[in-house]
Formats: C-alpha cells, sequence, structure tokens
C-alpha cells in the first residue's frame, strides 16, 4: 500500500519538522527538548568520540545473556509443559497473570541479593522475556496440524526426526514471534533497570545526563535507543517475512 | 452424568494442583531464606505477616492513595484515548494500514527512555505520573481496539448500511458489541501496563507513593519492607487480572 507508506513517513517526517520549529522558535525551551537536528549531530559525535562504547557493551552484553536465556529455558520448559498437560494446566493461570505484575518491583530484591552489578538487570530482562517465549513455544506446539503427526507415523519417523522435520518447522513462525518478544522484552528489563539503579549502561547514562541536566546526550541518547531498537525490529521483521514467504507466502 | 462428574472431578484436581503451586512457591521461598540468610531475604511467614501489619500503619494508606491516584487517571485517559484512536484506526483502513507499525515499533521501545523527557515537559509529581501510565497504557488499547474493528464482519456493516444506521447508531449497536470481548482485553493489558508504567515512574522521581516506598525501602536496606510491599503489589495486581480475566472469558464465551 503505497498510500500508507506515505502517509506514515508524511507524519513521522512531520513531526520532527514541527518539533525542530518549535524548538528553533522558543516555543519549547532548550532545558525541556532541543531540536531533533541537534539529537542527531549530538548522537553522531557521542558514537564517533567513542565515550558511548563501555555503556553500550554493558547493555547490549547484559540484553545478550537475558535473551539467549530466555529462549533457551523459554523453549524448553515450553516443551515439557507441552509434554505434561496437567503442569501446564495448573501454570496456565499464571501465565496469564504473569505479565500484570510489575517485574521491576522485584528489583530491589534482585540488588540486595546480588548486590549493585550486571546480574540484577540480567535477571529481570530475562524474567520479563522467558514467559513470552513460553507461552509462544505452547502456542506453536499446540498448532501443529495433527494431519503431519500422522504423516510422520505412517512414514514411521523416528521421534528426533519427527521433532526436527515436522513439529520444529510447523511450530516455527510461533516460535520465531517468542523470540521477537523475548528480544524486545529482555530490552525493556535491562534498559529499565539500568534506568531505576545501576552504575553502568545506556539507561543508566540516560537518568545520568538527566540529572545533570546534560539535554544535548538525554535526547542523543534517548534518540540512539529508539533508532537502535527500531533498527532490530525491521530487521526481525523482513526476517520473519521472509521465513513465512518461504513456506507459501501465508 | 459421568460427564458431569468428570467436570467436577477434573475441577478438584485443578484446584489441588493449585494449592500445591503456591505450597511449592512458598518451600522454594523458605529454602532461599535457609540457603541466603536474612541478610538477603524475608522468609515467607514473617513477610506476610509484616505485609499485613503494613496495611494496619498509618503512612502506608496515604502512598497507596497517590498511588492510585494517579494510576487511575492514568487508566481512564488511557482506555478512553486509546479506544477513540483505536475506533478511527480500525474504521478507517488507510489510516490503520498507515499508523499500526508505528504503534508496534513504540510497543516495543523501551518506554522509560522516555520518562526524562516526559519529567522535563510536567516536573516531577502526579501529572509525570500518569503521562507515564498512559503512554505504557494507551498502546496496547489501541491495537486491540484497532483490530478488533478491523476483522468485524464485513456482513454485518454491510446490514447496518442498508439499515440506514446513523454513525452513532453503527458505533453503539453493531461495532461496539461486535468487537468488545477483543476490545475487552486490550483494557486488561492496558489495566496491567498502566500499573507498571505508574510504579516504575514512582520508582524512578517522585516524593510518595507505592514506587517511591519501594526505592527509599531499597536506601533503608530493608529486606522485610522490600519484600512485604513487593508480595501486595503482586497480590493485587494478581487478583485484578484474575477478575479482569474472568469477566475476558465469559465474554468471549459469549461471542
Amino acid at each position: 500500500m503505497r498510500g500508507a507508506w506515505l502517509l506514515r513517513l508524511a507524519t513521522v517526517g512531520g513531526t520532527v519538522l514541527i518539533l525542530e520549529l518549535l524548538c528553533r522558535v522558543g516555543i519549547i525551551a532548550g532545558f525541556t527538548m532541543i531540536p531533533p537536528s541537534q539529537m542527531a549531530t549530538g548522537l553522531f559525535q557521542l558514537l564517533v568520540s567513542g565515550t558511548l562504547l563501555p555503556d553500550l557493551k554493558t547493555t547490549l552484553s547484559g540484553v545478550a545473556i537475558a535473551v539467549a536465556a530466555a529462549i533457551l529455558i523459554g523453549f524448553l520448559t515450553g516443551a515439557l509443559l507441552h509434554a505434561v498437560p496437567r503442569l501446564r494446566r495448573t501454570l496456565d493461570p499464571f501465565f496469564a497473570s504473569y505479565y500484570a505484575v510489575p517485574v521491576w518491583a522485584f528489583y530491589p530484591l534482585c540488588i540486595v541479593l546480588f548486590g549493585l552489578n550486571d546480574v540484577p538487570k540480567v535477571i529481570i530482562g530475562f524474567l520479563y522475556a522467558v514467559v513470552a517465549m513460553i507461552v509462544n513455544t505452547l502456542n506453536g506446539l499446540d498448532r501443529v496440524p495433527p494431519v503431519l503427526r500422522k504423516l510422520a507415523r505412517t512414514h514411521q519417523m523416528s521421534r528426533g526426526a519427527t521433532v526436527l522435520l515436522i513439529i520444529l518447522p510447523s511450530a516455527a513462525p510461533h516460535i520465531f514471534t517468542g523470540v521477537k518478544l523475548a528480544i524486545a522484552y529482555a530490552f525493556i528489563g535491562v534498559v529499565g533497570s539500568e534506568f531505576i539503579l545501576a552504575n553502568a549502561g545506556i539507561g543508566y547514562q540516560i537518568s545520568f545526563a538527566y540529572n545533570n541536566f546534560d539535554n544535548v546526550i538525554l535526547y542523543s541518547l534517548i534518540l540512539f535507543i529508539i533508532v537502535f531498537v527500531s533498527a532490530i525490529n525491521l530487521f526481525l521483521y523482513s526476517w520473519e517475512r521472509a521465513i513465512l514467504q518461504r513456506r507459501g507466502g501465508r | 452424568m459421568s460427564t458431569i462428574a468428570d467436570r467436577l472431578w477434573r475441577r478438584w484436581i485443578g484446584v489441588i494442583d493449585t494449592v500445591l503451586l503456591v505450597g511449592f512457591f512458598i518451600l522454594v521461598w523458605q529454602i532461599l531464606y535457609e540457603i541466603a540468610g536474612a541478610v538477603a531475604l524475608s522468609p515467607p511467614i514473617a513477610t506476610i505477616r509484616y505485609a499485613i501489619a503494613l496495611l494496619g500503619s498509618a503512612d502506608f494508606w496515604p502512598n497507596v492513595f497517590l498511588t492510585f491516584r494517579a494510576f487511575g487517571i492514568a487508566l481512564v485517559i488511557s482506555i478512553g484515548g486509546g479506544l477513540a484512536l483505536g475506533l478511527l484506526l480500525g474504521l478507517n483502513r488507510l489510516l490503520g494500514e498507515a499508523y499500526e507499525p508505528v504503534l508496534v515499533a513504540f510497543y516495543t521501545v523501551p518506554k522509560v527512555a522516555f520518562y526524562p523527557v516526559i519529567l522535563l515537559f510536567f516536573g516531577i509529581g502526579v501529572a509525570a505520573e500518569v503521562a507515564f501510565g498512559v503512554i505504557h497504557g494507551v498502546v496496547p488499547v489501541v491495537i486491540f481496539t484497532m483490530n478488533a474493528v478491523a476483522t468485524i464482519k464485513p456482513v454485518l456493516l454491510k446490514m447496518s448500511r442498508s439499515l440506514g444506521l446513523s454513525r452513532w447508531q453503527l458505533m453503539t449497536t453493531v461495532v461496539m458489541p461486535a468487537a468488545l470481548p477483543e476490545i475487552f482485553t486490550g483494557f486488561r493489558v492496558g489495566f496491567s501496563l498502566t500499573l507498571v508504567g505508574t510504579l516504575l515512574s514512582e520508582m524512578f522521581g517522585s516524593r510518595a507513593g507505592l514506587g517511591y516506598m519501594l526505592m527509599q525501602a531499597i536506601g533503608l536496606n530493608s529486606v522485610r519492607l522490600i519484600m512485604s510491599l513487593t508480595l501486595l503489589i503482586v497480590v493485587f495486581a494478581v487478583i485484578a487480572n484474575g477478575l479482569l480475566l474472568l469477566v475476558d472469558k465469559r465474554l468471549h464465551h459469549r461471542a
């Protein structure tokens, strides 16, 4: 849909332009917000100077560990629960209200348990991500058409072959949704934790810049987060499209 | 006959399993306490007792009141605004297609990053807490409403056109009833996220409220207070969500 594309582009572009204008004219004061063009140049300078690198590394490695753990443990838990329906029935209501609980309420507890280092924020990222992975794995396994399982039986496939060649490919789209959510949630969990209380990371730098009234760095970092997360999402989205297209453009 | 007995039996097994699960959680908690010690964890019974004592203390309720005032205002704005936007985007194909990706992208961005911006615009206080609750809660309401309205059976819309319904009649007698179950799911998710947003904003920058109490407890290094507050928040969130889930299921069942 070209029309939708144009409209979207015009809206985003128009918003940026209006913000630029409002900031330049002084309707939005400099201590409230800086013009978007200054955010971009500020971000460029931050990236070139390399001062952001250590924090970027802390945040990204935290997210990476949380995502990896959430995907692995989430998938295995999902597979296990699918195999044990009684356990699953018991845990279902628990999963349904899981995201109603503000996960950061556990952050103070994690800090007390593990100290103010990278562990608490990775745990929060993991906790926030893992249930999305479990639920979507279950979803995917539920939706494997029975006829495919029958097919495996008529071909007398081994258990391993059935899982590898029939069940996993069939459940892949839902599992992929789980992975996508796990990445987004781990990011939110880690950056949010850094923001509340930490001594390094992008989230920490944002709160540090805010406390020091350093609006150029503050807005450059916010722009960075928006661009970075959007880029990851776009990448995953196009990858998902490619997978779906290969399966006959569903 | 046997099916009724079966169902009853299955329900009993469900209740027993849930009790077992809660018991298992408490057991793990107690074992962790035995391992980690009183510096790191507060044991289950003592925590529950302290939480109950907290419910009777004088300085607890003003904080609860402040949190829930901000939460309530944010919830009304999230649901009202989300519903209006969702209906608009759902009924207008072009608008829906243009803005859905933007909304989904916004949903996945860590919104804590916007918190300083909100503070700079609104200053520390209720307004900032409300705004932060809203940016968390409004998106799911919009997305669910939009999808619910966009997937209404075309025959219903066609019928209402042939009956010559006015726009208002169309909304109140066809669109809303048909889309209500899905919209309610959006409300439920919006409720949870608004609560998350409100508490989060209190944890980062405020001078009162439950989130502030939590951060103060870290400062005091009071494990007992942290765990009791966390327990109370979790119990509230789970009960509220459970009730909403019940209504949600009933609506979906009826549809």
